[in-house]
């Protein structure tokens, strides 16, 4: 099975992306294909690479640039939601002239296209949110 | 094999959990995850509410959830089955779609 | 863009200017018209607030969105699927929400509702019919 994940929510204000991440470590562990994660609404903010969590906590941003490392899963974030919000790769920075970009590795930017091609493509479509 | 439906609130928070047993079809299943595993206890105001759809839908609940919150198998409403994520990922592939509401 | 064509269904349940789900899911459906798929909306508990008239946001410095679902048309997204239930909990009737139609071009262009109104049980219909189903 195929299955694509929407974040909808941001790093420990809500569970979402928690309950995200361990549905989709069970997912790979049964041998199911997640074909992209996507992150929308708050839940662009998972991909700043600048986030100091404490140590005896969860390394959010961490634990998905790792996952998807080893599985080379497609971590994409919303460009529309992560201009809002300010969460952004060198390309945007450079683009609208700001002086830094915060992306995490392993994680892309791209349109809300994306969001509804993985709808078409994937079996089912698990949105984790508020 | 109908929508696995997903509620992620408490029952006392918000109608998400009254709303999703109104629109669940017979055969469907619901599965209660993060603060929604509190619809699962027993001897709440929504227990009712629960049990009367339990004969058409199948109830689950997110164990890793329930422990979370300090909640043991004992207070766990009659005809709802704990389930692991992997469980989760089961009941998503087995049914035709995944409705999550939020 | 596609060969497939699936059935989404997109969900909104909150109210507007609260919070930014409702803005942020008609964003979605804008872009994701272009993507030639079979396109419903759900308004239901709190989501039918969405389509009320009248939305004035001047004082509170928000940005008025309303008059997007106005231009659903445009993009072939006509059905606009509204609970009855949802609106009667909550004082409203169908003159409450906005006039938002769409040109049927199967019948010359004629201007038909994409306001669907349906009961509960319609609802829960429609949403068993879907093969995507995306919440905000």
């Amino acid at each position: 099975m195929k299955f694509g994940i929407v974040v909808s929510e941001g790093p420990y204000q809500h569970q979402a992306s928690d309950s995200a991440y361990n549905f989709v470590k069970a997912a790979l562990a049964k041998g199911h294909e997640v074909s992209r994660v996507f992150f929308y609404h708050d839940g662009v903010n998972v991909g700043t690479r600048l986030s100091i969590p404490p140590q005896d906590d969860r390394q959010i941003q961490e634990q998905w640039t790792k996952l998807g490392k080893e599985h080379d899963l497609d971590l994409v974030i919303c460009i529309a939601a992560a201009q809002r919000r300010g969460l952004l790769d060198k390309n945007e920075a450079d683009r609208q002239g700001k002086d830094a970009d915060n992306i995490a590795e392993g994680f892309r930017i791209s349109g809300l296209g994306q969001l509804i091609e993985m709808g078409i493509q994937a079996d089912r479509t698990i949105t984790f949110g508020d | 094999m109908g929508t696995l439906h997903t509620v992620n609130k408490s029952p006392f928070q918000n109608q998400t959990l009254l709303s999703c047993l109104a629109h669940a079809k017979d055969g469907d299943a619901i599965l209660m995850i993060e603060d929604g595993v509190y619809g699962a206890t027993s001897g709440t105001t929504v227990s009712d509410a629960l049990a009367s759809k339990s004969a058409n839908v199948t109830l689950y609940v997110l164990g890793a959830d329930l422990a979370a919150r300090g909640i043991d198998a004992g207070r766990m409403a009659a005809g709802v089955t704990s389930v692991d994520y992997e469980g989760f990922v089961d009941l998503a592939a087995d049914h035709d779609r995944v409705q999550n509401w939020l | 863009m596609s060969e497939t064509v699936k059935k989404f269904l997109y969900v909104n349940r909150k109210a507007p200017y609260g919070t930014i789900y409702a803005q942020e899911s008609l964003e979605v459906v804008l872009i994701g018209a272009a993507f030639d798929q079979d396109v419903s909306l759900a308004f239901l508990d709190d989501g039918v607030f969405q389509l009320t008239k009248g939305q004035d946001t001047k004082e509170i410095g928000l940005k008025n969105f309303s008059a997007t679902y106005r231009a659903l048309g445009d993009y072939e997204v006509t059905k606009l699927y509204v609970e009855k239930e949802s609106l009667e909990e909550r004082g409203l009737t169908l003159d409450d929400l906005q006039n938002i139609e769409y040109e049927d071009e199967d019948d010359d262009y004629a201007e038909k509702p994409s306001i669907r109104l349906v009961s509960r049980a319609e609802m829960a219909e429609v949403m068993a019919d879907q093969d995507v189903v995306l919440s905000f």
